[in-house]
């Protein structure tokens, strides 16, 4: 089966070409480095996303967060959910880590911004 | 009356980015003037990921991307005077500003730096009929009410202009519980990234209705809902293909404005292709020791190019004050745009004052497969790139080696050729 799939590494945006074969990338075609081959095998065998989004603190002002790994695509939305829960109180600095290990994903959940009221 | 070697107008990433660079330059004497309570500009309100790819060799997020100038800028001590607005800036380069702290003051600068953004067109500019009822919004201001108040903007989401912050609105929407029915987009191509359609909308099965437009807005007090139709190859609805959409609220992604009211007052000239000022290579605007970068001299779609850009006219203010503040004189060239090419930044070249290799930065008109990009001094070709794929939605970037440009006295053409 052919797969035809944007690259999302940078705005160059390729077009590539996957030839597929049991779930698997067998070859890709279409790219202009590296980063768009491993793309497509991740993106054709397991695909992943980056999440940011915003935790309201305790103080009531959003910080903005995201998963300091990519997660599964599949697992977005109860990510952002549990994300949401997060107990966070200000200060917080820029990098610091607000969940250790996102639903068993592995990925951290850091804050992106320095707030501080 | 202060003084300053440099003026800053603005406190985003170009703004930002300028003041590093002037002051790497060797200026000691900066400020930096911003109109919000903080510096980074619209980043603070981008707090998905994707910025910092080519500056920093890794993928941050908006505010990331901003704390770490904000961090330089306080790291070299450069003076920032938030919450200040600047109300007018004279040819001899008297800057009015207006603040808590000071109320209204002139002070004097060597050289300026205009570096305020741009703004989004609004509803007003896009002459779609039906009342004005709660719940019609620019794709910028909703982000903002989310991401940095942390407010519900709403439930059930229709989304006009496929520009990115509208793409990247889509997906927040859903993020945050909302239902986005669908993306308009009045042109037969998205004007969007397409990282952003794939990651903004295909992960979200949000559908993407090119050449559609919203034709009517339904509600008095409250929006009710939206008629989408489809266009004809002149715009024009297509009779019969009219589609309620129920929705309570409709995003508006419908275009970035350069944001030049001071720039105009000042007797700066104008590109009407970009909505901002005409520059030459050293981001030098037609009055003198003013310069412009970032999205206020064109909208850019990486805020990686913003902050080289910047990064340029600082080194060029910087230029200028340490030659005593006096014109360049030497002999121009013209910068014209040609066959695909809407415009080119900059818009003339000192061919024998050059500083460093010359940017040249356009927008195409329209996609082109198959084609190069050729730039020529006269007939004689100084490049030519090939490219599989050009799209108006990416801003194209050439670099020209300053030795090929030494001596030349025809004016410069850029082109899109078919191959």
């Amino acid at each position: 089966m052919t797969r035809i799939l944007t690259c999302i590494n940078c705005p160059m945006g390729c077009e590539l070409t996957v030839e597929v074969e049991n779930g698997q990338a067998v070859s890709v075609s279409g790219n202009t480095c590296k980063r768009g081959e491993i793309y497509a095998q991740s993106e054709i065998a397991a695909p992943t996303r980056t999440v940011t989004t915003t935790v309201i603190s305790a103080e009531g002002r959003p910080v903005p967060v995201k998963t300091a790994q990519p997660i599964p695509k599949d697992m977005i939305f109860e990510c952002t959910a549990a994300i949401k829960v997060a107990e966070v109180h200000l200060p917080v600095k820029v990098g610091q880590v607000l969940i250790d290990d996102l639903l068993g994903t592995g990925s951290q959940v850091t804050a992106t911004k320095s707030v501080d009221r | 009356m202060r003084e300053f070697d440099l003026v800053i107008v603005g406190g985003g990433p170009a703004g930002m980015a300028a003041a590093v660079s002037a002051r790497e330059h060797g200026l000691e004497n900066i400020v930096i003037l911003e109109r919000d309570s903080e510096l980074g500009g619209i980043l603070n309100q981008c707090i998905h990921n994707g910025f910092g790819l080519h500056t920093f060799k890794e993928e941050l997020t908006g505010p990331e991307y901003a704390e770490r100038y904000a961090v330089k800028v306080r790291e070299m001590g450069i003076p920032c005077e938030t919450d200040t607005m600047v109300l007018d800036i004279s040819k001899d380069r008297i800057v009015t500003i207006l603040s808590r702290g000071r109320g209204v003051e002139e002070i004097k600068a060597r050289s300026v730096i205009l570096a305020m953004g741009c703004r989004e067109r609004p509803r007003g500019a896009l002459n779609i009929p039906g009342f004005r009822p709660q719940g019609v919004y620019t794709a910028g201001t909703a982000q903002k009410l989310v991401n940095c108040e942390g407010h519900v903007v709403g439930k059930e989401v229709v989304i006009l202009g496929s520009g990115d912050i509208g793409l990247i609105m889509a997906r927040r929407m859903t993020l945050e519980g909302a239902h986005v029915a669908a993306v308009a987009e009045l042109m037969p191509y998205s004007s969007g990234l397409k990282r952003n359609i794939v990651q903004c909308l295909d992960d979200y099965d949000i559908p993407l209705l090119l050449s559609h437009t919203v034709v009517d807005i339904k509600g008095k007090e409250k929006l009710e809902g939206v008629v989408i139709a489809e266009v004809d190859s002149k715009n024009s609805p297509i009779a019969g293909t009219e589609q309620f959409y129920p929705c309570d609220t409709l995003l508006l992604s419908c275009g970035l404005i350069p944001e030049n009211e001071l720039s105009r007052n000042c007797g700066i000239d104008i590109d009407p292709r970009t909505n901002g000022p005409l520059v030459d290579e050293g981001l030098e605007t037609s009055i003198d020791g003013v310069f412009a970068c970032g999205n206020v001299l064109h909208v850019h779609d990486l805020v990686d190019y913003v902050s080289e850009e910047a990064a340029r006219a600082g080194e060029s203010a910087a230029s200028f004050v340490k030659r005593g503040c006096t014109a360049d004189d030497t002999p121009a060239i013209k910068v014209t745009a040609l066959n695909g090419v809407r415009y080119t930044v900059p818009a003339e070249i000192h061919p024998d004052d050059l500083l460093t290799d010359v940017h040249i930065r356009f927008r195409v008109t329209g996609v082109f497969k198959d084609c190069a990009i050729v730039i020529k001094a006269g007939d004689t070709e100084l490049l030519r790139r090939k490219s599989r794929i050009l799209v108006p939605s990416e801003m194209l970037d050439i670099i020209i080696k300053k030795e090929k440009l030494c001596g030349i006295t025809e004016d410069i053409t850029a082109a899109i050729e078919e191959v």
